[in-house]
C-alpha cells in the first residue's frame, strides 16, 4: 500500500469540504477519483500533496504521515515531497523558463544533479512524452496538450512513487485523451502509482484500474471501473454517469 | 448731467489711480537689513531697500507696492513685467547691465570671508583655503569668485540657495569658510556664534543696484536722478545709519556716483575682482559653461544611478517584508511607504540634511543620495509588491510540490518573474528620478538644473541655457523611455 487516507476531515469556514474520506491505494494502481464538481476531489489531492492543512484524520504516504491541526512540520513536508508529485489542471509551468528548464529546475536545485545529467534525463522524459522537439519553447508558445506533457515531465523528473493529476482530461479531445491514457498506463509500468481526478467516465473505464466516487465530502462507492461505472450502486454515481451521458450527447 | 460727469470722473480716476502705484520686487526671505517682514506686522516689509524704494516712489509721485519674488528670480520677473523695479541686494554685474536697464549703484559692499573663530589665523584669504570647502549664495558675484578660486587656488566652491545655511554649515564644520557680502556676514555673526569675519581683508568690492526691464530706460533715468538727489541731500546716509550699514566706504562712493553725469552708465569704475563676465554676446560665455554643464550632467547621472540602485535594494527588501513578513514587520513597512509617499521629497531632503545635522552630519552628496534613494524605495517597493503578487499562486505551489524550499521558490520562480514584470515601471521611475534629482540642489549639490540656473543668472537669459539643459535631459531620458516601452510590449506579449 502506498497511500492510506483515513477519516480525512477538512472544514473551510463553516463549510465541511471533506467529511471523513477514507480510501487506500496500492502500488502500481491508476486510480480515477470521480465525483460532481464541489465534491472535494481536488481538495483530497491538495491535502495529499500537503498544499492544504486539515482538521481530522490522517494521510499516510509510503510511511510519511500527515496529521491534522496547523501547518505540517517542515521536515515531514520535505520528506513527503520525495514521495508525491503533482500535475495541476492549469499546468502552472514556470513562464520564464523553457520547457527543458521547467523540467530540470527541481533535479538541479533540489536533487542537486549536475546540469548535464538533469538535461539528459529531462530529454528522455520529454521524448517519452512526445514533446522533446519543444525543449526550447517557452510555456506561452506551447499548445495545451504540449504544456500538459511538459508539466507531467516536470513532475516525473523528481521520480515520485506517487503522482497526483488534477483533471488531466479536461479540454482534451477523444484522440488526445486516449493518447494521454496510454501514456499514463505506461507510467504505471514500473510500480509508479497515479491518482487522477476526472469527469470523464470513458477515460476511467478505459484506463483506470480502480474508480473512487466522491460525493459531498465522502467516498460513496469504489471498485473496478467495469463494476462501478456499469452497475452503479449509489445515487450519486448514477447522477454522475447521467450527467456525463448528457454532456456527450450535446 | 451730473451723473454723466460723475462717470467721467470715475473713468479718469481709475487709470490715474493705477499709475500712481510703483510696484517693486524683492525677496523678504533674504531678511534684514535688506527687506524683511515687520515682526509686528508681517504684511508690512521693512529694511534699507524698502526705505530706498519708498524714496524712489515718493520722488516719482507714486505709491510703493511691494511684490515678493525669489531672490534668484528678480531679473527674470522684472524683465517679464511682474513689477517695475527689482531691488533687494541686487548686485551690479556686467551681464545684468547688458540684459536689463540698471540704475546707478546705491551701496558699496565688500565680499568678506567668514571662518570659525578657531581658524581665524589659519584662514585669512581664499589662498589659505586650498583643498577646503567654501560656501556662498548661488548666482552671486561671491559664487563667481569662488568658482574662479576653485580653478586657480584649488578650493571647493559650494553653492547655497539662501544666505543662512552656509553660516550654520560653517559652524558645524561642513564648510571651512563662507564668502558673502559684509552686510550678510555681520548679520550672520550675530545669529551664529563661534564665527569670525575678516572685514579688514575684503576679497572684493561690489555694488547694489536696482533693475528695470531693458526697455524701461526712461523710468530708470528718473530713478537715477532721484537716487543722486537723495545721496546728495543725506537721505540715503540717514537710512544706512538707521540700519547700521553706513561705513567709511560709503561717502567716497557717493561722491564718485554723484559726480558722474546723469548718463545711466556704470557709476563706478569696475572693481578688479568683479570678473570680466562681460562678453556682450553669449557666445564665448556659452563655451565657457559647457564643461561645467557636462560635469553637472555627470553628477546628475551618478546621483540618479546610485540613488536608483539604493531604491531598488531597499524597495526589494521592503516589498519582500510586506509580502512574506509578520504582522509587525508589515505594519512598520507599510507606515514607511505611506509616510514617504505622503510627504514632499523636498521636505525629506531638508530633514535629512539640515534637520538631522545635530545628530549626524551627512555630506551633501550622501544626504541627497539617501534622500532620493529612500524616497524612491517606497515607490519601487510598491511596484515589486504588485509584481510579486502578479505571479500566479499555482506556479508557487507547483514549485513547492517539486520540493523547492520557500527561499528557492522566491529566488528561482517568483523573483525572476516579478523582476521582469517590474522592469518597465522601474525604467519609467528611473526617468522620473533623473528629473527629480534636480531637487537636491536645495541641499547644495550642483547638478544639471542648478548649473543651468547659475549659467542663466550669469548670461542674464534662460533661452540658451534652458535649451541646452533640456537637450541634455532628453538625451538621457528618451533612450530610457524607449527601453521602457520595449520592455513593456515584450513582457505583455510574454504574458498573453
Amino acid at each position: 500500500m502506498i497511500l492510506k487516507i483515513d477519516d480525512l476531515r477538512l472544514r473551510r469556514g463553516t463549510r465541511e469540504v471533506l467529511r471523513g474520506v477514507r480510501f487506500d491505494v496500492d502500488r502500481g494502481e491508476l486510480v480515477a477519483l470521480m465525483g460532481l464538481s464541489g465534491g472535494g476531489k481536488t481538495t483530497v489531492l491538495r491535502s495529499v500533496a500537503a498544499l492544504e492543512t486539515f482538521d481530522g484524520g490522517s494521510i499516510d504516504v509510503d510511511g510519511v504521515v500527515l496529521r491534522p491541526g496547523g501547518a505540517h512540520p517542515r521536515a515531514i513536508v520535505r520528506d513527503l515531497r520525495r514521495h508525491v508529485g503533482m500535475v495541476f489542471q492549469l499546468h502552472y509551468l514556470f513562464d520564464h523558463l523553457s520547457a527543458l528548464e521547467n523540467v530540470t529546475l527541481a533535479p538541479i536545485h533540489v536533487a542537486h544533479r549536475s546540469t548535464v545529467d538533469a538535461e539528459k534525463r529531462a530529454l528522455e522524459l520529454l521524448d517519452q512524452l512526445g514533446v522533446a522537439h519543444r525543449r526550447d519553447a517557452f510555456p506561452r508558445e506551447l499548445s495545451g496538450g504540449e504544456a500538459q506533457r511538459v508539466a507531467i515531465a516536470r513532475a516525473m523528473a523528481m521520480e515520485p512513487p506517487l503522482l497526483l493529476m488534477d483533471e488531466p482530461t479536461a479540454s482534451l479531445d477523444p484522440a488526445r485523451r486516449n493518447e494521454l491514457g496510454a501514456t499514463l498506463r505506461e507510467l504505471t509500468q514500473n510500480g509508479r502509482t497515479l491518482i487522477v481526478t476526472t469527469h470523464d467516465d470513458d477515460f476511467a473505464r478505459d484506463f483506470a484500474t480502480r474508480v473512487v466516487i466522491l460525493a459531498e465530502g465522502e467516498v460513496v462507492e469504489q471498485g473496478a471501473p467495469n463494476q462501478v461505472l456499469v452497475h452503479p450502486q449509489h445515487p450519486a454515481t448514477r447522477q454522475l454517469l447521467q450527467m456525463a451521458a448528457e454532456e456527450k450527447q450535446q | 448731467m451730473s451723473s454723466l460727469r460723475f462717470v467721467l470722473v470715475l473713468l479718469l480716476a481709475i487709470p490715474a489711480q493705477a499709475q500712481q502705484i510703483l510696484r517693486w520686487g524683492g525677496d523678504s526671505e533674504g531678511g534684514a537689513p535688506y527687506v524683511e517682514a515687520d515682526p509686528n506686522d508681517p504684511s508690512v516689509v521693512q529694511g534699507f531697500d524698502v526705505e530706498i524704494a519708498n524714496e524712489i516712489a515718493k520722488g516719482l509721485g507714486r505709491k510703493p507696492q511691494f511684490v515678493q519674488v525669489a531672490f534668484t528670480s528678480i531679473d527674470q520677473s522684472v524683465a517679464r513685467g511682474d513689477f517695475d523695479i527689482g531691488m533687494s541686494g541686487v548686485e551690479e554685474t556686467p551681464a545684468r547691465r547688458a540684459a536689463l536697464a540698471a540704475t546707478i549703484p546705491y551701496y558699496e559692499f565688500t565680499e568678506a570671508l567668514t571662518v570659525r573663530t578657531a581658524d581665524k589665523k589659519k584662514f585669512q584669504s581664499l589662498a589659505d583655503l586650498r583643498g577646503h570647502r567654501v560656501g556662498t549664495l548661488g548666482g552671486t558675484i561671491a559664487y563667481e569668485l569662488l568658482l574662479d578660486a576653485e580653478k586657480k587656488l584649488g578650493i571647493t566652491a559650494i553653492s547655497y540657495d539662501d544666505d543662512v545655511h552656509p553660516y550654520e554649515d560653517l559652524q558645524q564644520g561642513r564648510l571651512d569658510a563662507v564668502l558673502l557680502d559684509n552686510i550678510i556676514a555681520a548679520r550672520s555673526m550675530r545669529r551664529t556664534p563661534g564665527l569670525y569675519t575678516h572685514y579688514d581683508k575684503p576679497v572684493a568690492r561690489g555694488h547694489y543696484i536696482a533693475v528695470l526691464a531693458a526697455n524701461n530706460t526712461a523710468l530708470r533715468d528718473r530713478v537715477n536722478d532721484i537716487l543722486r538727489a537723495r545721496m546728495r541731500d543725506g537721505t540715503i546716509e540717514r537710512i544706512y545709519r538707521k540700519w547700521g550699514i553706513w561705513d567709511e566706504f560709503q561717502q567716497p562712493f557717493f561722491n564718485r556716483v554723484v559726480g558722474e553725469s546723469a548718463s545711466g552708465r556704470v557709476g563706478v569704475a569696475p572693481q578688479p575682482p568683479t570678473r570680466p563676465l562681460a562678453h556682450s554676446a553669449t557666445g564665448p560665455l556659452l563655451l565657457k559653461y559647457i564643461p561645467a554643464l557636462l560635469k553637472a550632467t555627470l553628477i546628475t547621472i551618478a546621483m540618479s544611478c546610485l540613488s536608483m540602485a539604493l531604491a531598488v535594494l531597499i524597495g526589494m527588501a521592503v516589498a519582500t517584508g510586506r509580502v512574506y513578513g509578520g504582522a509587525i514587520a508589515r505594519t512598520l513597512l507599510t507606515t514607511y511607504v505611506e509616510v514617504i509617499r505622503g510627504t514632499p521629497v523636498l521636505l525629506q531632503l531638508f530633514v535629512l540634511y539640515y534637520g538631522l545635522s545635530s545628530v549626524i552630519r551627512l555630506p551633501a552628496f550622501v544626504a541627497a543620495l539617501l534622500g532620493l534613494g529612500l524616497n524612491y524605495a517606497a515607490y519601487e517597493s510598491e511596484i515589486y509588491r504588485g509584481s510579486m503578487e502578479a505571479v500566479p499562486r499555482g506556479q508557487l505551489e507547483a514549485a513547492r510540490t517539486l520540493g523547492l524550499t520557500e527561499w528557492q521558490v522566491f529566488r528561482l520562480v517568483r523573483g525572476p518573474q516579478a523582476f521582469r514584470l517590474a522592469l518597465a515601471p522601474m525604467t519609467n521611475d528611473f526617468v522620473a528620478l533623473l528629473k527629480d534629482s534636480s531637487l537636491v540642489s536645495v541641499i547644495t549639490v550642483v547638478e544639471l538644473t542648478k548649473q543651468t540656473s547659475i549659467f542663466a543668472a550669469n548670461v542674464g537669459s534662460w533661452v540658451v541655457p534652458g535649451i541646452l539643459c533640456a537637450a541634455l535631459y532628453l538625451a538621457l531620458s528618451l533612450p530610457l523611455a524607449r527601453l521602457a516601452r520595449k520592455l513593456e510590449s515584450h513582457w505583455r506579449a510574454a504574458s498573453e
